[in-house]
């Protein structure tokens, strides 16, 4: 499989590796997919509570080029977004920045179902009661 | 060094040069049709044809007679298993074979299945091998034919190919096996072994693509197949279309070579095998054999790296030729059901990487491609948020993973 300059990218220079300290009030996490699956993608945001920006986004994804790069770009957007705006990034973005083939297209669904359960956590935590679609994966 | 480097000779294996010297002569000045019984172009081609005949009947301890040509592996496990099932259709029309088997001979067998036959699947042990109490406890008396393969083409692993023939004597059943990974690999006597019927191929000797054989057994007990396509009645009926001179003789010449020099190429291929075995497990931790490690080819390897997914491994080593049991690398989207067969989880198929080692291959090669694979492992897990669980002692079979 050929794989776009942008994955390949991705890839090799990941952004954001890493883990923040789950049990913080501040932090979200989201963990989604499954090993038998071939795809587990874990994303978390640390969120500024005054001003409600996202100042800091880590994840680690085990998975194909395509899910680390999905991942790897998802945490490069997130950060500076407020958690609204962050709820707002969409698989097809992904799929568009990446140039993701039809095969892969789970990979950016893992990664904004990564997104939305980080936030639900992050508002969970927060007390807050506000209800957040989480998208159905295809994978 | 040549990059990239190939390491996946249980795919396809590059035609030896002495091969290609063979093969030469029957493009240009001997390019007759086999079948011209008037004159001398005709008699040069039989001859290629009845030389190379010899050369593959030795390799196996076979009688040239009972060599059939074919178009390769799959034309012969096709014939092999459709010729047996309507042949002696009157006989029976119940055919076992493995879960480990090749597609040629599972989706054969799932035809049959349409047709009326029935069809047992014997499944596998934990280290790949066919258990041979359950295969005497499966053969009935409408047991025709009996289909295992000699060496798996995933993980290597050498069925007790010579019990199970014996096995299938006793009981008066035909027994077929695909040895297309075995033959030239490992020493195969089809009489020791008790075969009626193998599956033969070039491109896995350092032969070329396109050509096969099929090992037919005449006496003790004379096998009959009904022929698969009709035609000329070439092969003594079995197998019409005319002969593909070159490539007939290149499959000859790459046997003769292969049983020359076995001995020294068995040891050549182990000696790599296991150094890189050992070379990863020096540097990595969490690896794991698939299939035992006893009863395989000396070439083959497939490990699971756990907690790395198999198609991000290969985008990481893209100078290395190997292959995957991950779904990802599969044009179907699901991981190996050969890996699954063992009683392995899905995750374990996905981590996997089968090694095929073989004759051009050198040890600078290896000692590159367990550097280059510990250095990859090594980031990816650092990526991994399994491994990260591992290592926190989180034991990832009792994890609830949020999925539909």
């Amino acid at each position: 499989m050929a794989y776009s300059d942008k994955v390949l990218d991705h890839y090799n220079n990941p952004r954001n590796v890493g883990s923040l300290d789950r049990n913080s009030s501040t932090v979200g996490t989201g963990m989604v997919g499954a090993p038998e699956c071939g795809d587990v993608m874990k994303l978390q945001i640390q969120v500024n509570d005054a001003t409600g920006i996202i100042e800091d986004a880590k994840f680690k994804t085990f998975g194909c080029g395509s899910a680390i790069a999905s991942s790897s770009l998802a945490t490069e957007w997130l950060k500076g977004k407020s958690v609204d705006e962050a709820l707002q990034i969409k698989n097809t973005d992904i799929v568009n920045e990446l140039s993701l083939p039809p095969v892969k297209i789970h990979c950016s669904v893992l990664a904004e179902d990564a997104i939305k359960a980080a936030i639900s956590d992050y508002r969970k935590k927060q007390g807050s009661e506000v209800a957040v679609p989480v998208a159905v994966s295809v994978a | 060094m040549k990059s990239p480097i190939y390491l996946d000779n249980h795919a396809t294996t590059r035609v030896d040069p002495r091969v290609v010297e063979a093969m030469l002569p029957y493009f240009t000045e001997k390019f007759g049709n086999a079948a011209s019984r008037n004159h001398e172009f005709g008699w040069e081609a039989e001859q290629g044809v009845e030389n190379a005949r010899k050369q593959i009947a030795s390799l196996i301890g076979a009688s040239p007679k009972e060599i059939i040509f074919t178009s390769g592996a799959t034309e012969s496990d096709n014939l092999a298993i459709k010729g047996v099932a309507e042949m002696y259709a009157e006989k029976g029309n119940h055919i076992i074979t493995a879960a480990t088997e090749h597609k040629a001979v599972l989706d054969t067998c799932k035809k049959l299945e349409k047709h009326g036959y029935r069809i047992t699947i014997l499944p596998v042990k934990g280290d790949g091998l066919v258990d041979l109490d359950m295969l005497r406890d499966a053969i009935t008396d409408k047991t025709i034919l009996v289909s295992i393969m000699y060496a798996n083409n995933e993980i290597g692993v050498i069925q007790p190919v010579a019990e199970i023939g014996k096995i299938c004597r006793e009981r008066g059943v035909l027994f077929h096996t695909d040895a297309v990974q075995a033959i030239g690999k490992i020493p195969v006597d089809v009489n020791a072994d008790n075969i009626d019927i193998a599956s033969i191929t070039a491109h896995k000797l350092y032969g070329p693509k396109g050509v096969g054989a099929l090992y037919v057994r005449r006496r003790n007990p004379r096998v009959q197949l009904t022929a698969q396509m009709d035609g000329g009645g070439h092969e003594r009926g079995m197998r019409s279309g005319t002969m593909n001179v070159p490539a007939i003789v290149g499959l000859g010449e790459a046997c003769a070579i292969a049983q020359r020099e076995m001995a020294a190429e068995i040891e050549h291929s182990r000696t790599l095998r296991d150094r890189l075995r050992a070379r990863l497990e020096a540097g990595l931790d969490e690896l794991y054999v698939n299939g035992s490690m006893e009863h395989r080819l000396p070439g083959n390897l497939n490990i699971s790296f756990a907690y790395v997914e198999g198609e991000s491994l290969l985008m990481g080593i893209s100078d290395v030729a190997v292959s995957s049991g991950s779904a990802c690398t599969s044009a179907t989207l699901e991981p190996s059901y050969v890996l699954k067969a063992l009683g392995l989880g899905d995750e374990i198929a996905h981590s996997s990487i089968r090694f095929g080692i073989g004759r051009f291959n050198t040890q600078e090669e290896v000692d590159y491609v367990a550097d280059k694979l510990i250095d990859v492992v090594t980031k990816l897990r650092e990526l991994s948020p399994l491994y990260e669980m591992f290592k926190e002692g989180i034991d990832l079979s009792t994890v609830q993973w949020a999925h539909d």
